[in-house]
This record gives structure tokens, sequence and C-alpha cells, in this order.
């Protein structure tokens, strides 16, 4: 575990310690919460054969879009990409592999990882064409499915404030995946807007503690692509 | 004249009472917070992490970090709060949800309800409509009565891979508003300027109709 007072470092140095062929996790939920910075760090160094497990696609040219785009992800972990035309097009043509999981049982899998546990036992899906291929166990006179928790070597995350130990606040429906994510890989780089010293956070309000935290790098807002495709209703 | 669409959104919001906590699905059931009257209070539940989304104010700047799980901006009405994903799951499982809104490729007599996947055509994924479809109290469908070469997507068996089995409650088109009963569909409304045989002939499943009770909409 990196020292506390080791972890505030610059973001070309963050994403240089991620290898070829890595399982990464992405936080975002469309682009809020979408640690865009760390990506385009990623786009620019030029790792390859990487897993990424992400809610979604983003858009084809945003976040992760360009990232399946240069033809650097071999395999996706996702609930749904239907706002990345590239994405599906490259799984129909066989050159990214795409695992879907219904959302909910997504977040779950992460959350499992992240607090210690192998796995959980669902009823989530059982009779359906998505649920099948799964272990079935009887337990208390009812059928459940095994699902077992997704590891990665590294999370990238999106914060909206930290502090250099790692400390987290996130904001808004940039929530999402983020504070999951943050406990359930090897390896935990975030992105916040604003880096504070140790005691400027309120303690109470910190989502994730800087125990589960690697490395933390300070982005600009003002270069963020974050919710750049939302639209009115 | 009402188009089709605002028939529908018109006749769901009927469904929707104060003080309940509703989800609304990606696509025509997000319009529906344009059905609900100001002053009603519930709390729209998305998926993304929301309790009481609402609309932004007209003219009001946007917050890049508050969206729907459509990608809509939203704003929060008094009362709402925000969280991870896998809480608000967690919400949806605990059937703390009471009633969710989506559509459909296919919906059939039992209630099945298949709006994730045409084989070969259509996979993005399913995103959170299973654990919704599993575990909301009262699944309300919006669809368009047939498909737009006019097959009807009210079905005695659905075809289509399921979302998940016998979850539907009401199915409400721009030509009917159906109950899934024991017994089978029940129509409860039909649209003002259509026959009971018309309604028959565009609709894939037997239906039950007892026209002295039938509402128009």
């Amino acid at each position: 575990m990196t020292r506390l007072n080791d972890k505030y470092m610059d973001i070309d140095a963050a994403i240089a310690r991620i290898e070829d062929g890595a399982s990464i996790m992405v936080g975002g939920f469309g682009s809020p919460g979408t640690p865009f910075a760390l990506l385009d760090a990623l786009l620019e160094q030029g790792q390859r054969r990487l897993t990424l497990i992400k809610n979604d696609a983003n858009e084809s040219d945003i976040g992760i879009g360009k990232l399946i785009g240069a033809g650097r992800v071999d395999r996706l972990i996702t609930s749904h990409i239907g706002l990345n035309r590239v994405a599906i097009e490259e799984m129909n043509a066989g050159r990214l592999t795409v695992e879907i999981h219904p959302q909910g049982l997504l977040a779950e899998k992460i959350r499992c990882a992240g607090a210690g546990h192998f796995g959980f036992l669902t009823d989530i899906g059982l009779g359906t064409e998505i649920g099948e291929g799964r272990r079935e166990i009887d337990f208390d006179g009812k059928t459940w499915a095994v699902e077992p928790a997704i590891h990665a070597d590294v999370a990238l995350v999106h914060a909206d404030l930290a502090d250099r130990y790692g400390n987290l606040v996130y904001r808004g429906t940039a929530i999402n995946f983020n504070p999951l994510m943050a406990m359930a890989a090897e390896r935990v780089i975030a992105q916040a807007f604003a880096v504070k010293a140790p005691g400027g956070l309120v303690p109470e309000q910190i989502h994730t503690p800087c125990a589960f935290v690697s490395q933390i790098v300070q982005v600009d807002p003002a270069t963020s692509e974050q919710g750049r495709r939302a639209h009115a209703i | 004249m009402p188009s089709d669409q605002q028939r529908i959104l018109a006749r769901a919001a009927r469904e929707i009472t104060a003080g309940q906590i509703v989800n609304l699905g990606i696509g025509l059931p997000t319009r529906l917070f344009h059905y609900l009257p100001p002053d009603l209070e519930v709390l729209v539940h998305s998926e993304n992490g929301v309790l009481g989304c609402q609309l932004i104010d007209n003219g009001a700047e946007a917050d890049p970090e508050m969206i729907d799980s459509g990608g809509a901006y939203i704003g929060t009405r008094p009362g709402a709060s925000v969280f991870d994903s896998a809480l608000s799951f967690a919400m949806i499982r605990r059937r703390r949800v009471g009633i969710t809104f989506m559509g459909a490729f296919e919906v059939d007599r039992q209630g099945n309800l298949a709006n994730w996947k045409i084989p070969g055509k259509f996979s993005p994924g399913i995103g959170g409509a299973m654990e919704l479809a599993q575990k909301v109290e009262r699944l309300v469908v919006l669809c368009s009565h047939n498909d737009k070469h006019g097959n009807p997507k009210i079905l005695e068996h659905c075809r289509l891979p399921l979302t998940a089995p016998r979850c539907v409650s009401l199915i409400i088109t721009e030509k009917a508003a159906m109950r899934v009963t024991h017994s089978g569909l029940e129509v409860v409304d039909i649209a003002e300027d259509l026959s009971v045989d018309a309604l028959r002939a565009a609709t894939g499943a037997e239906l039950i109709i007892d026209e002295s009770r039938l509402g128009r909409f």
C-alpha cells in the first residue's frame, strides 16, 4: 500500500504504472463521474490489451470510447453500450469481447470485491437468458444464483474533492460506481477537481476513506468533458 | 387531437399518486415528468443514483454532474438524495420503488416482458431494466400498440429474450390500457375513437372486454 505522504502525484506518473493487459475499473455513469483526464493520459501512454469494467461505454469520441476506438481494449465488462456506436461495431466485428451484466448485479459484484467477500447469492435474472450459465444453489427452500465478485488490477475514479492522503468526496450523480470501484481494485488512482491538505475535508462527509486510495491527482474542471453530451428531457 | 404519445403519457400519468416513489425508464417514460403536476408530492428515482429528480427550471443552467439514467440534465426537488449505484439497486431489490414505467418490444398475456434484446439485430445491453422489472411492485409498460411494420407487440407469448417473467401490471398503448390479471389481459380503457373489434384485430393476444365497464381515454 502506498504511504500516505507519497500518494499525491503527477497524472502521467500515476498512469505510467499501469501495464499492458491490465484489468481496469472505470467510474462513471454516462459522463458524470467518468475520470476523463486519467483516461486521456492512458490513451496517450499507449497501454494495450486492456480489460475495462465500466457501467457503459461512454460515447464513441469521449472517455473509454476513445480507448475502444483506438483498439486498445480487448474486453469490456459492462451493463449497456447503447450510446457508443463504435463499441457496438467492434463487438459485432468480434474485435471487442463484451460481457453484459444487469446494472445492479454489476454494481453489487464490484461492491462485494470491495467488501472482501467472495460474492453473493441472488434471484435476479433467474429464468432469463442473461442469467444462464450461472451456478445455482438451493438454500432455505429457494433457488439462488451465485454471483462472484469482480476484482481488478486498477480502478480509475473521479471525485469532486480530495485531500493529499486520498480521502475522497463525490458530488451529484458523479457518485455512481466510483466509491464501489475505489474499494475493489488492487490499485486505485483518483482524480479530483481540488486536492486539499489533510484536514481540509469534513471527516463525516468523506465517502471513500484514504485507506483504499493509492494515488491522487488534481485535474482542471475547465478541461473536463463531463456532462458534455447530456440533453434536456 | 393528441398525438399517440401524448395520449399514452396522459393516461400513464393517472397511475401516479401522491406519496409514491416512481421510476421512469429511458425514452418515452421519462417524458412523464411533463405530465406530473408541480405540487404532486412524489419522488422520482433514477437508477444512476437519485431519489427526487425534477426538471430543470426553464432558463436555469444545468449542473454537468446531475443527469438522469437517460443522460438528460436534471435538478432535484426538496427531500431529494443522491447515492451510489449499489445503493440505488438495493432500493430497487428491497422493493422501495413503488412503480416503474418502461417501454417494450413485446409483452404477453402472462405479463412477461421483452425489452432489451433482438437477437442478431439489437443487443446494446440491459442496463437496470432487469432488476426494475423483477422487483418493482407495479410495472407499467408504455409502448405503441404495434411495431413499425404493423405487427402487434402484445402477444399470447413473448418470442424475444425476456427482461423478466410475469412482471407487468398494466400495459398502456395509444389504443388501450390493459391490466394483466390471472385470467388474462383485461381492457380497462379504450381509445376514444376506437371500436372493440378494431382493438382486437390490432392485438396478438386474447383480450377480456366488458363493454359495460369500459373507460375511454
